[in-house]
């Protein structure tokens, strides 16, 4: 049986965090992602130090179930880690990029549920979730952009992101290769690249809580939750009116 | 007592409503939120699916937030929580449907998936109260355009006919573009029609032949012959009479409708007649129907124009019926059906 028992005000714990009144605890997160075909949801402890523990998962690869698995997946994943949604601290959600209608169904999903329980939601770059697990070496990360394309950041070796997130045919992107001196590829295995595959394929819970832990450890303010689409809607303005009668 | 949250994004309006359901059957409506994309698809000429995804993305969670303001309840109130889950734009849909899964998880309350269609009906018993058994409805907007025999709002709707082309609405905004009028284009007709004569210019009037189908719609026809006739205009090089035009064509669009109808009500005896959705508001649809009505006897209903438009409203009076009526809740797995049809009312 799910624990969804209402909280109305914030955890005592967290707002003492932020008030710097208490020595850290570890702090209780919900992760969702939906940039890739993934439908991803998980809970996860997150240490006052050391790598998140993963508390439970549920990940179904379908790229058109994201609106109808999300919110089971995290009923599910909840319940398999003995925790209610009240007994979070925080949610972190990717917010791509990612093919527009499933990456809705994630952001929308984890604003509406941050609402609900009165918990910030920490928006995380989907790339930088998958780089997050794979340190060392200088790292290029991709994910399917659909249209032939490819949504791709680069990494330093110490784990910052350097160059994108962008959108990029990968017959482009290998040409860039030599200028961002990544030496190996994470996540989707499309593009052919000649570089060493390593890492996740999409965006893990632990993933995300790691690419955002310095600011649930702080209890710092949320950014804002704004989808990253890096491309614009398809829509052309009207031209000249149609005749229906030769002119 | 029953505390209903609606939600509704089937097109470019991001809905969020809140009525109350009282013991006696009693609906009432405690907020109506509405954060419209409207213009954003204006230099566009028509619905942009992705940009309205974009906006109700943006817009959910404000409305529900402010929705809560104007109901001055808690979230903790809430018993129920229904959301449109079709007919609708895909990416539209998902957006209401996953924050409605959200909020109900994270609630505990029941969540039903809601036809939008049977949303628009439910509309006029806010402020109508319940509706009579059968009773018939012509819903007209930009996305559809349907005669609907209700038999019971939350279990029992039959559709009676439908367009077999463009929705209302749809000729609307492609007559306004025509005449140079702005998008959308239901209110620039009406008003420049109000200065025209709807006899000036016959236009014909789609699917009316004795062997055509008794209750559908064709606007098809009719948007290409006001085309045909304002380029015939144009090659003689002389100007042309808008709000003619305008008159002539509304007078198409609200004979043809109201014929309908009234043709339907007489065949399946039925007294009583709802208009609703966004062109319900239409000023010559309103009294054409309203003499006709009067003429034959029957009684005709019409929501405020507020609730004849797409709301978060209709849809939250639509689950207060389902909760009445015992309808059996949706699953957390609730799809979105962008073509869902209209006699399932709840999913
Ligand atoms: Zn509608």
């Amino acid at each position: 049986m799910p624990a969804t028992a209402v909280v109305p005000t914030r955890s005592i714990r967290y707002d003492a965090r932020r008030a710097g009144l208490v020595t850290l605890t570890a702090v209780l997160v919900l992760a969702v992602d939906t940039s890739t075909p993934a439908v991803t949801a998980g809970v996860v402890e997150l240490p006052p130090d050391g790598p998140p523990v993963l508390l439970a998962e549920r990940v179904t690869v379908d790229a058109r179930a994201h609106g109808e698995l999300l919110t089971p997946h995290v009923r599910d994943a909840l319940a398999e880690a003995g925790k209610a949604l009240a007994d979070l601290d925080a949610l972190v959600c990717g917010v791509g990029p990612g093919p527009f209608t499933g990456l809705r169904a994630g952001m929308v999903t984890a604003a509406a549920l941050g609402h609900a329980v009165d918990r910030p939601v920490h928006p995380v770059c989907s790339l930088d979730a998958i780089a997050a697990l794979v340190p060392g070496e200088p790292l290029l990360v991709v994910t399917d952009a659909r249209r032939r394309e490819l949504y791709w950041a680069a990494y330093a070796a110490d784990g910052t992101r350097s160059a994108g997130p962008d959108v990029l045919a990968p017959a482009l992107l290998a040409e860039r290769l030599p200028e961002l001196g990544v030496a190996r590829v994470a996540g989707a295995r499309l593009g052919g690249f000649d570089l060493p595959v390593t890492g996740p394929e999409h965006p893990t819970p632990v993933g995300l809580v790691a690419a955002a832990a310095a600011a649930l450890r702080s209890g710092a303010e949320p950014g804002e939750l704004t989808p990253l689409y890096l491309r614009r809607p398809d829509a052309v303005e009207p031209g000249a009116r149609k005749r229906v009668t030769p002119a | 007592m029953t505390i209903v949250l609606g939600i509704e994004s089937s097109c470019d309006e991001t809905g969020v409503g809140i009525v109350r359901l009282d013991d006696d059957g009693t609906k009432t409506l405690l907020a109506d939120q509405v954060a419209s994309s409207v213009e954003l698809h204006a230099r566009f000429g028509g619905v942009v699916p992705e940009v309205a995804s974009r906006a109700h993305l943006e817009a959910m969670v404000p409305a529900v937030r402010r929705a809560f303001a104007e109901s001055g309840l808690r979230m903790s109130d809430v018993d129920a929580i229904a959301v449109t889950c079709g007919p609708g734009l895909a990416g539209a849909l998902l957006v209401g449907v996953a924050a409605a899964k959200a909020y109900a998880l994270a609630l505990d309350v029941p969540l039903y998936g809601a036809n939008h269609l049977a949303g628009h009906v439910a509309a006029d018993t806010l402020e109508h109260g319940r509706l009579p058994s059968p009773c018939l409805a012509l819903l007209v907007s930009g996305g559809h355009s349907q005669l609907l025999k209700v038999d019971d709002l939350a279990t029992s709707i039959t559709e009676l006919g439908s367009t077999i082309d463009d929705a209302a609405g749809e000729a609307y905004d492609k007559v306004a573009r025509l005449l140079d009028l702005p998008y959308p284009g239901g209110p620039p007709i009406d008003k420049a029609a109000q200065q025209g004569d709807p006899a000036a210019i016959a236009f014909p009037r789609g699917l009316t032949g004795p062997r055509d189908a008794r209750y559908d719609f064709s606007f098809s026809g009719l948007k290409t012959a006001v085309a045909r006739w304002v380029e015939a205009e144009e090659r003689a090089a002389r100007p042309i009479p808008v709000n003619d035009v305008a008159a002539g064509f509304q007078e198409a669009v609200a004979d043809v409708l109201t014929l309908k109808a009234l043709r339907a009500a007489e065949d399946h005896g039925i007294d009583t007649l709802v208009i609703s959705g966004g062109v319900a508001a239409n000023s010559r649809i309103k009294s054409l129907a309203g003499e006709r009505c009067a003429k034959a006897g029957l009684r005709l209903r019409f929501p405020r124009p507020r609730l004849c438009t797409d709301n978060g409203a209709m849809i939250a009076a639509l689950g207060a019926h389902l909760v009445e009526a015992g309808v059996k809740p949706s699953s957390l797995e609730l799809p979105s059906n962008p073509a869902l049809p209209v006699n399932v009312v709840s999913v």
